[in-house]
């Protein structure tokens, strides 16, 4: 009988070397080693054999199991590199087709800015604050030291409202007063905050103004902080802003709402302050406007101004947005153009 | 305001280039703008960057001052003639021109007294004088008409000082010329372009400027002189002063001029006008300019005669508030009505000027004038502000006293403007002037403490140092027990007299003169105050992020719109939706159609989509901003809203197998509640549902409002298709979504439980329900979540089908449904009860069948 096994062992291990691909490899081991399989059937007809040939029988067939279990495995492992090797080969695809486009979003440059900006000064201790976009005239402007027909007024078209006391805030500095009375605790707390928001001016819309832009504003108060710390404030945020080793210019200035007052020019970064045309080459943008909180302000705010003093930045965003990413006109900012805002 | 350095100099001896004190000027806060050269080279100063000027340079060995000795006639033309010129060299030299203000010398033999002009030898660049645009060229010898000429008499124009080339530079004698003498020395110069901030009024003229210089660079000021030579009658016999308004004219002073002749200023006056972009008229009208820009101090020249005529005798100047219906015709032709505040000089037969604006035009300088009464006076700014806005009307006067000039500068601008119409006009000067000076100003002296200035400076410096920065600005200081006294010097009106607020002021001068720079940089050691949670910012933030993260692109609109186009939001022969409250109107609005502030943002929202649609197949937006309800409070509600807008196709096109020909779906209303619910999800807001909208700008029926624990948050669906038109949007359907940002702040959880990860194995089997067409999907999907019970653990509707062979009027939900014990292996026999369960309340309670 072991001339079955021999048969069998020949048979398949002949149809074992014609296989070529796994879907024939797997129909072979069905075929042979599966359990309604050539081998298996073997086993099933020892019962009928003498029992003195039952043994060596069995033995020959267990053999022929391993035996073809062995050479499927070697076969397999063969197609596998086999396939393989071809895919390597033929399975080559036009790299240069177009992509399948994934659906994006994004933010508002304005938006992605202002983060930046909050990131900064949260990690500096300032929180945001958020306040009025109509504002009561006496906020906008009595409160933070320009009385009615004071020359400064002049340096910010109003929009006014049909209630004469009521206007749209032309800048977050109004939001300083409320912060104080909000949270200054009657003049006895310390405030650290940032003030950010729209603000809105009567002017004609060109390429570089706009009837709506965004500020924010900076706002600190205690009882020893001193115009040295608004310098070392201000530089720490444009080396994170720009540059770990942004230059910084102070400049005096003149805001009705701070004494001393100074404007802040940064090394220009689009030339490495050595002149070009966005600086006008003189190697400086300007960057922010601040100074040391006018006493009559820290008074309208609370506090007494012989025990308390603090210090006060505004910013553009949208002018260092457009600064950074070469934006010629500030007019892209509200026309939502998607062209435009896919770019960010 | 153009500051010549030339004339600052006759004032301070600048001893360091232009270009870096323009940097120091900027630096103090008289921000330089501009610097423009005539003649001499921009020098290079280490450190410091600026625009490069492309400027010419006049060199020093070719262009030179000259005598003009002789002016004689060209032998062979008559728009020529020859002029003789001494610039320096052995033999005088013939210079052929035909500069029309030398020809009235010609045939007078040698010319006196001297006139001096700008001469250009061969080789000499210099602008072309012909050409249009602007071209350097050099010099060259050639014939004109029969004369060799290599060299010649410059314009200004040749010389880049200005446009003009009617005539050329004719210099009036002065004992400092010297023929042969670089033309650079004489006529070179830069123009600083200064913009002053509105607390510099101090600063609004030349003297102003010169006091910064000095101070910022430590030097002397060299003041001129404000005697006068007045051996004529006591001005008091002649003209009398009534102030009636102390207020709004706190100082009055005249001084007279008799028998003088008004004629044009001499040279050195007339260029320094151009200079500064002035016009030169006559002597008289020159210095009252002049003493402008000089002194910061405004006059004004009356006709003295004409005052006699009207007052019938010696005049009595009055400065009062105007009669009802009184008016006046200014300088400048226009007859104006006089608003109730604006302040008149005036004499008893009526007006004469608006105080500290303009003139009349009935008494002003003329051809004739022999006798010239100069007023200089104090108005209060505020007033002037008034009228100026009320007259639109802009002058050198009005930008100064509008500003403020300290009352103490009248005497000086009299004494120093009469005696210079004296020089220049000649005649005699009244004796004395007469001065009202009703209401003085305040002396103001602040104490200062030492401990003071470092405290709010951050800086260590010595009280001496303190006082001497101030001293160099001319205060006058007392130092007692490291407290500095300071007295204001009297051309300021800018230190208060409150004590901290007149701290302050100092503070920034002594700030201002040692320098910003010498403040050092320190790290805030002040108490930090407690840091608060801020969870408005952090859910608009999470919002944002969230609506990017699903493929929207945030939109910041303008917050401005106008009645009719929100009106346009509510369809024909409908109820308006939106918000029930007034509008923010402005008053004065840039464009008509924004004259309020937004009820809504859908109006925005639809606007942006329109615009985009040309070159957008899919526009996903959202936009978080304010809407301006105004209600009974006098600042209107400003809530915080979400708008979110879809349209177009809701993949781009790709040339993937089976999307050929990029025929992508349209979005719909489904994508919309997706964008709504992923965004609910992220915020673990559970507990939600929806219930047919009632806002008229959505389609009826495909249209929702979202409800946060049965409370309504906003409505969303397809844009109502005749509103969509309205905003041009008729092509594609338009779903969008306005939601209240607070709600979802008030609803969010901030603390979540999350679900264990179950490791039984779970049984997934279909089922397709037929039930009646109406019934809600999420009615049915309760049913079966009620009946599955614990085991079911997911419901997901995979398939609704209508048609063939589910019966008219009915519909095939099919739904894949999870069984999962979370605590055992779920038996098959479990699973069967469950779905057994499921089939016969949905039988029982929907009408449902079984679809086989
Ligand atoms: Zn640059």
């Amino acid at each position: 009988m072991s001339q079955t096994v021999e048969v069998l062992r020949n048979q398949a291990l002949d149809a074992l070397q014609k296989t070529t691909t796994s879907d024939e490899l797997v129909q072979w081991r069905s075929r042979y080693l599966g359990r309604k399989g050539a081998v298996g059937a073997l086993f099933g007809t020892i019962g009928k054999l003498p029992a003195e040939e039952r043994a060596a029988f069995g033995q020959g067939v267990n053999a022929l199991q391993s035996e073809l279990r062995k050479a499927f495995e070697e076969r397999e492992q063969l197609i596998r590199e086999q396939v393989l090797a071809q895919d390597l080969e033929e399975g080559e695809i036009d790299i240069t087709l177009p992509a399948y486009p994934r659906q994006m979003g994004g933010l508002h440059p304005a938006t992605r800015t202002h983060r930046e900006f909050q990131s900064i000064w949260a990690e500096m201790g300032f929180q945001v604050y958020q306040s009025h976009d109509v504002e009561e005239d006496d906020f906008n402007f009595t409160l933070l030291n320009l009385p009615p027909h004071h020359p400064a007024r002049d340096m910010q078209d109003t929009f006014y409202t049909t209630n004469p006391r009521v206007l749209l805030r032309t800048h977050t500095s109004p939001g300083q007063i409320r912060a104080m009375r909000e949270l200054g605790g009657g003049g006895s707390k310390p405030i650290r905050v940032i003030l950010p928001g729209m603000c809105y001016r009567q002017e004609q819309v060109t390429a570089r103004s706009e009837i709506q832009f965004t500020q924010v504003e900076g706002l600190a108060i205690g009882r020893n902080i001193r115009m040295s710390d608004l310098k070392g404030t201000i530089s720490e945020f444009a080396k994170r802003m720009f540059k770990a080793d942004a230059k910084v210019r102070y400049r005096a200035s003149y805001f009705p709402f701070t004494e001393p007052s100074m404007e802040v020019d940064v090394e220009c970064f689009l030339c490495g302050g050595e002149g070009c045309r966005v600086c006008k080459y003189t190697g400086w943008l300007e960057i922010a406007g601040s100074g040391m909180v006018h006493p009559t302000v820290l008074r309208n705010g609370g506090y007494d101004p012989s025990l308390w003093s603090g210090f006060a930045f505004g910013m553009g965003p949208e002018r260092i947005t457009m600064l950074k990413h070469g934006i010629q006109d500030i007019r892209y900012f509200w026309g939502n153009d998607l062209r435009f805002l896919k770019q960010f | 305001m153009l500051v010549p350095i030339s004339w600052i100099k006759d004032y301070v001896d600048i001893d360091i280039p232009v270009e870096l004190l323009a940097e120091k000027l900027t630096v103090a806060g008289l921000e330089v703008a501009h610097l423009r050269y005539i003649g001499l080279p921009q020098a290079d100063v280490p450190g410091l960057r600026m625009p490069r000027s492309d400027h010419l340079v006049w060199d020093r060995e070719k262009l030179l001052l000259a005598r003009v000795v002789e002016v004689k006639a060209h032998p062979n033309a008559d728009k020529l003639v020859l002029a003789m010129v001494d610039y320096g060299g052995e033999e005088l030299e013939q210079c052929v021109t035909g500069a029309s203000n030398l020809f009235k010398y010609q045939g007078q033999g040698e010319i006196n007294p001297p006139i001096w002009g700008a001469f250009a030898m061969e080789g000499a660049r210099v602008w072309d004088g012909h050409s249009d645009k602007p071209r350097q060229m050099t010099l060259k010898g050639k014939e004109l008409r029969g004369i060799y000429n290599k060299s010649m008499v410059c314009s200004e124009k040749e010389l880049g000082i200005s446009e003009e080339h009617e005539g050329v530079i004719i210099l009036d004698h002065e004992e400092r010329y010297v023929a042969g003498a670089p033309l650079a020395e004489i006529l070179g110069d830069v123009i600083l372009d200064i913009e002053f901030t509105p607390n510099l009024a101090r600063c609004f003229s030349m003297i102003g400027v010169a006091r910064e210089v000095a101070a910022i660079l430590g030097l002397e000021m060299r003041y001129p002189s404000f005697e006068f030579l007045a051996e004529g009658d006591p001005i008091e016999e002649q003209v009398k002063i009534d102030i009636r308004e102390p207020e709004l004219n706190p100082r009055f002073t005249l001084t007279l001029l008799r028998d003088t002749e008004v004629k044009p200023s001499p040279f050195w006056m007339r260029h320094r006008l151009r200079l500064i972009g002035q016009r030169p008229r006559n002597n008289i009208v020159d210095v009252t300019n002049y003493i402008t820009f000089e002194l910061g101090q405004p006059l004004h020249a009356f006709d003295y005669d004409k005052l006699l005529n009207r007052a019938g005798g010696p005049p009595t100047i009055i400065t009062r508030l105007p009669e009802a219906g009184e008016r006046l015709e200014t300088l400048d032709g226009l007859a104006r009505d006089l608003g109730e505040e604006t302040i008149l000089v005036a004499d008893t037969a009526g007006a004469l000027a608006i105080g500290g604006v303009i003139g009349g035009g009935e008494t002003e300088i003329s051809e004739n004038t022999r006798n010239v009464l100069l007023e200089a006076a104090a108005w209060n700014n505020i007033s002037v502000r008034k009228t100026i806005k009320q007259q639109r009307i802009h002058t050198e006067a009005s930008a100064r006293f509008s500003r403020g000039v300290h009352p103490s500068q009248s005497i000086l601008g009299s004494s120093r403007g009469i005696e210079l119409m004296r020089q220049l006009g000649g005649g005699t000067v009244a004796a004395g002037l007469v001065d009202a000076y009703p209401a003085p100003p305040q002396t103001v002296t602040v104490a200062l403490p030492i401990e003071r200035i470092n405290a709010l400076l951050g800086m260590d410096i010595e009280t001496d140092q303190a006082a001497e920065a101030l001293r160099r600005l001319e205060f006058e200081t007392r130092i007692d027990d490291d407290v500095i006294h300071a007295t204001a010097p009297d051309h300021r009106l800018d230190i208060s007299a409150d004590p901290i607020v007149g701290q302050a002021d100092l503070l920034e001068e002594i700030a201002r003169v040692l320098g910003y720079d010498r403040i050092p940089e320190t790290i805030m050691a002040d108490e930090m105050p407690p840091q608060r949670e801020n969870p408005g910012v952090f859910i608009e933030e999470r919002v944002r992020d969230i609506l990017a993260g699903l493929g929207l692109y945030e939109v910041i609109n303008y917050r401005f719109s106008n009645r009719e186009t929100e009106a346009m939001l509510t369809p024909d022969g409908a109820a308006s939706s939106l918000p029930d409250a007034e509008y923010v109107e402005i008053v004065n609005p840039a464009a008509s159609d924004r004259d309020v502030l937004r009820h809504t943002l859908m109006t925005n929202m639809l606007e942006t989509a329109a615009n985009n649609a040309r070159y957008q197949r899919t526009q996903q937006v959202f936009e978080i901003g304010k809407v301006y309800l105004q209600r009974d409070e006098v600042l209107p509600e400003e809530p915080l809203r979400l708008g979110i807008l879809l349209t177009g196709a809701r993949d781009q096109p790709t040339w993937r197998v089976g999307d050929a020909g990029g025929a992508a779906d349209a979005l719909d209303f489904y994508d919309l509640k997706g964008v709504i619910e992923s965004l609910l999800e992220a915020l673990h807001i559970d507990d939600f549902s929806y219930e047919r909208a009632t806002h008229s700008s959505f389609h009826p029926g495909r249209s929702a409002n979202l409800l946060l624990r049965r409370a309504p948050v906003g409505a969303f669906g397809e844009i109502h298709p005749q509103v969509a038109q309205r905003f041009r949007l008729a092509d594609s359907k338009v779903f969008y979504a306005e939601l209240e940002v607070a709600r979802l702040l008030q609803y969010q959880q901030r603390l979540h439980k999350i679900e264990p990860l179950l490791t039984t194995p779970a049984i997934l089997e279909d089922i397709a329900l037929i039930v009646d067409a109406n019934v809600a999907a999420h009615e049915v999907e309760r049913v079966i979540r009620q009946a599955g019970g614990r085991l079911l653990k997911d419901v997901t509707l995979f398939d609704v089908y209508t048609g063939d062979p589910v019966p008219p009027g009915k519909k095939s939900l099919a739904y894949s449904l999870t069984y999962q014990d979370p605590e055992r292996t779920l038996t098959d026999k479990n699973a069967a009860r469950a779905r057994k369960k499921i089939i016969g309340a949905a039988r029982r309670r929907l009408r449902a069948e079984l679809r086989s």
